[in-house]
């Protein structure tokens, strides 16, 4: 693997080698040593565009547990700032002998221009409204690990499809494994090409393994994408009682952060179906995982 | 010109585990402490054979565990990137056992270093040791075995291909040259 | 065959005139384009009227309309006579400018454009491309103003409350590449009630770079009703699909957008018919800076003078009476270029070019004539090589060669 830019490159076995070497990692993140010594002498850059603490920590912890050097980029108060092309910044990451260069960047498809312009990997942390490969992988993992496997399993994922990376990624990725995916929210946020929608939430719950909570962004309603918030969360945010209307052993997610209120009220965010701190821990295996893949070797 | 020949056959194989196994329980009082720990891939099988012939010989059940080394290695760079195996830490751990690390072929003994390494991270074992099937020599470390199950003198060139019937379908030890 | 020239006219043979040997060659009339984005005033680091003229000439162009948006934008007869003078000076085509509809293309009040028509340039077609004149008011009103001067708007239909932030066609490729889609209604919808528009008060509508099948039909529709409007095609968009935005190069991003296969399709057919009257190059340089870039940031547009006549030769083939009509006679007609779009017949303006239709040529962004580098076409081989391109008479292409 030379660059990770979409989870759409994955094929299952990628993929499930990407989620069987995170549980390797996983095992190493209980132990009291946390640190591998693999990526010595390796430097990833983490070249963020966008604020994006939480993200950023978790690919910088990872690269360090595996013992990478680590240079944050941040474009506020950098070059960046001052009007430099993500070009000329290539060109700098590459004179500093960046061996991989994780990007987040507002931009769709930004990665893709840098991969062309560094001889390192590149890793896709957030493209504009494109994907977010790694935070699909997390999920996969994740649903694997309470539910034992992934193929076969109905997935919804819930809310504005139409602007959401982590939307792209997952419905690509958990259908290469086997899973039946289908897209919901009101038709102005979910479009018709991605794959199975359905604007009826209530009559999809009962049927669902996995219900996969979306972020919706209060701007939506200005560009008339919906009326207004509080007709949204009657429609389409699960409570206590559309949880209840889920079977037994089916799981809420949710890519974070949240607006609890919203598209999840704090009764479902806190319950035990609810795996959202458990993706957050799966995240730094799930991304060492990732790095190894790409640096690991010649 | 290219050969293979079955320096070990499969009846050999088994008298060879069963050694190890009486020295194991000679040298260590009769496997107080022990830990037995299998560098994959097929020094896990190994471990495993030696844990189920001592509890045939004393009625002693030894933990057994997996030793994956890939994350360790030294040589990562100079190859496509390897599969990772599965990690296992025995029953109990290994902090102050007297953990033995078992393989099939010792060579230069970079695969020890590197299980060392992996080993001091999982904990702080008393003792370690090793026990290896074959020693084939050309170390390039300061690192030997304590129990060997045979030495086969090689050349450079030569390859030592080790069969086991829970990985291979068979047992055997074949000297190979291309 | 021979054709003769004297005075900067075709004549029969005569004494004294000047022979030119056609020596295997096909001699078109010269090249028309009705839509050159040339940069001058403002972005002289992109293009220049100079460079843009070479390019021209280079492509079999003896006339070129250049538009309006330059910085000033073309909407003072200054401005616009100052593009023409620069034109005259380059010396390798007629440059026609093009005047713009609204003050600064700012869609908010009409130009002065009787001045412009009035102007040494004689502005006759008033566009405010790269923005839709989209006020259904005041477009009513320049329809109908420039009846004054049998001048014509000329269209880029674009509903903008449609296609904010929109960066390329919406469709299944958007969807997957997360890009703001560009919907095929936003033209659509503009068309369809521009030819209402102008059925109203009776005048004449052309509409730019015409990129879907749905406005294929919406001028059909409106040409057999009697509306009079005419229509244009880019080269790339009948031949590029928005596939090519997956490599998320900026170089496919163009505005219109690559469109669908069915889409380019439907445009061929509408050249073929006669829907379309022309094809058109919208040639739009740009800086490595604006494109090589994040698509999103990146500037719309494409290279076309250089490539328009061979992408017409590979799309259509040796139909010589088809890229007539299409790329010389119509054009000069709907831009009113008397001296331009004629055949090669005595008495005629000796404005032809002489091409190559066996020869094969690789494009080399380098190795273009425009100062910027932003072709689609990159390493594609294609039909076609002008050798000769004369105006009036004058040879302004010899051997492949710009003669200045």
């Amino acid at each position: 693997m030379k660059h990770l830019l979409s989870a759409g490159d994955l094929t299952a076995a990628a993929a499930t080698e990407i989620l069987d070497i995170a549980a390797e990692m996983a095992a190493v993140q209980g132990r009291e040593i946390k640190k591998l010594p693999t990526l010595r002498g390796r430097t990833v850059v983490n070249l963020f565009y966008e604020d994006s603490t939480r993200t950023r920590i978790s690919f910088e912890a990872a690269a360090k547990r595996l013992s990478a050097d680590v240079i944050n980029f941040s474009a506020k108060g950098s070059s960046v700032e001052k009007g430099e092309s993500l070009k000329d910044t290539a060109w700098t990451l590459q004179a500093m002998g960046a061996d991989a260069v994780v990007i987040r960047h507002p931009a769709s498809g930004a990665p893709y221009r840098l991969a062309n312009w560094v001889n390192g990997s590149v890793l896709n942390a957030g493209d504009g409204t494109h994907e977010h490969p790694t935070q699909a992988l997390l999920d996969a993992y994740t649903i694997r690990s309470r539910m034992g496997r992934i193929d076969g399993l109905r997935v919804a994922i819930v809310g504005d499809v139409l602007h959401s990376r982590v939307a792209r990624s997952n419905a690509l990725l958990l259908k290469t494994l086997g899973a039946k995916v289908t897209l919901v929210g009101p038709p102005t946020l979910v479009p018709q090409e991605l794959g199975d929608v359905s604007y009826d939430l209530d009559a999809l719950l009962p049927d669902s393994d996995v219900v996969m909570m979306l972020r919706v962004q209060k701007e939506r309603m200005h560009s008339s994408y919906l009326p207004s918030a509080r007709e949204y969360s009657r429609r389409y945010g699960l409570d206590g009682a559309r949880l209840r209307r889920l079977p037994e052993h089916a799981i809420v997610m949710h890519p974070g952060p949240m607006n609890r209120g919203m598209e999840i009220t704090p009764e479902v965010a806190d319950s035990p179906r609810s795996t959202i701190v458990e993706q957050v821990t799966n995240g730094v295996s799930v991304r060492m995982a990732c790095l190894y893949l790409l640096l690991g070797g010649k | 010109m290219p050969y293979a020949k079955t320096v070990l056959t499969d009846a050999d194989v088994q008298r060879v585990v069963d050694r190890i196994a009486h020295q194991i329980l000679e040298k260590t009082q009769g496997a107080q402490d022990v830990v037995l720990m299998g560098i994959v891939s097929r020094g896990v099988p190994l471990a495993r054979r030696l844990a189920e012939r001592i509890s045939a010989f004393e009625g002693l059940s030894l933990p057994v565990g997996a030793l994956d080394i890939t994350l360790y290695r030294d040589d990562l760079r100079q190859q496509a990137v390897r599969k990772v195996g599965h990690t296992e830490e025995p029953p109990g751990g290994v902090d102050g056992r007297r953990v033995i690390l078992v393989d099939d072929v010792l060579f230069s003994g970079r695969t020890i270093r590197a299980a060392l390494d992996a080993l001091s991270d999982l904990g702080r074992p008393g003792v370690v040791q090793l026990a290896v099937l074959v020693d084939r020599g050309h170390r390039q470390l300061p690192i030997r075995a304590d129990y060997v199950g045979k030495n086969i003198p090689t050349a450079l060139t030569e390859k030592v291909r080790v069969k086991l019937a829970e990985i291979d379908g068979t047992d055997e030890v074949q000297l190979e040259a291309a | 065959m021979k054709i003769y020239i004297r005075d900067g006219l075709i004549v029969d043979k005569a004494a004294g005139a000047q022979v030119v040997d056609t020596d295997g060659l096909v001699a078109l009339p010269g090249l028309v384009d009705l839509h050159t984005h040339l940069r001058e005033p403002g972005r002289e680091d992109a293009e220049t009227v100079l460079t843009g003229s070479r390019a021209a000439a280079l492509g079999g162009y003896t006339a070129v309309c250049a538009m309006a948006n330059t910085s000033p934008v073309a909407d003072t007869a200054g401005v616009v006579e100052q593009v023409y003078r620069l034109g005259q000076e380059a010396g390798l085509v007629d440059v026609q400018p093009i005047g713009a509809v609204t003050v600064g293309l700012a869609g908010e009040r009409l130009a002065e454009l009787g001045a412009m028509a009035e102007s040494a340039a004689r502005v006759r077609v008033f566009s405010d491309d790269g923005f839709c004149v989209h006020d259904p008011r005041l477009m009513r009103r320049a329809l109908e103003y420039v009846k004054a001067f049998n001048g014509v708007i000329a269209q880029h239909a674009e509903e903008p409350r449609l296609t904010e932030g929109a960066q390329m066609h919406e469709g299944d490729v958007s969807q997957r590449l997360g890009l703001t889609g560009w919907p095929a209604v936003a033209e659509e919808s503009i068309i369809a009630r521009d030819v209402l528009l102008a059925e109203h008060v009776g005048s004449r509508l052309h509409v730019c770079h015409v990129s879907t099948a749905g406005s294929v039909e919406v001028i059909r529709q409106a040409k057999a009703r009697g509306v009079q409007v005419t229509a244009e095609v880019t080269p790339h968009h009948l031949l590029l699909t928005h596939e090519l935005a997956t490599s998320y190069d900026p170089v496919y991003k163009v505005n219109p957008p690559l469109r669908t296969a069915s889409d380019v399709e439907a445009l061929r057919q509408g050249v073929l018919d006669g829907t379309i009257d022309i094809i058109a190059t919208d040639h739009a340089p740009h800086t490595s800076e604006d494109k090589e870039c994040e698509w999103a940031y990146a500037r719309p547009g494409m290279l076309g003078l250089e490539t328009a006549l061979p992408i017409a030769i590979h799309v259509f083939g040796e139909q010589w009476d088809l890229i007539s009509e299409r790329m010389s006679y119509a054009p000069a007609r709907i831009a009113q270029l008397s001296g331009h779009g004629h055949p090669l017949t005595p008495g005629n303006p000796a404005n032809f070019t002489l091409i190559d239709p066996t020869a094969k040529w690789a494009v080399d962004p380098h190795g273009l004539a425009s100062l910027s580098h932003n072709t689609p076409y990159a390493g594609m081989t294609l039909p076609g090589r002008v050798v000769h391109t004369y105006l009036r008479g004058v040879q302004t292409v010899e051997n492949g060669k710009v003669t200045k």
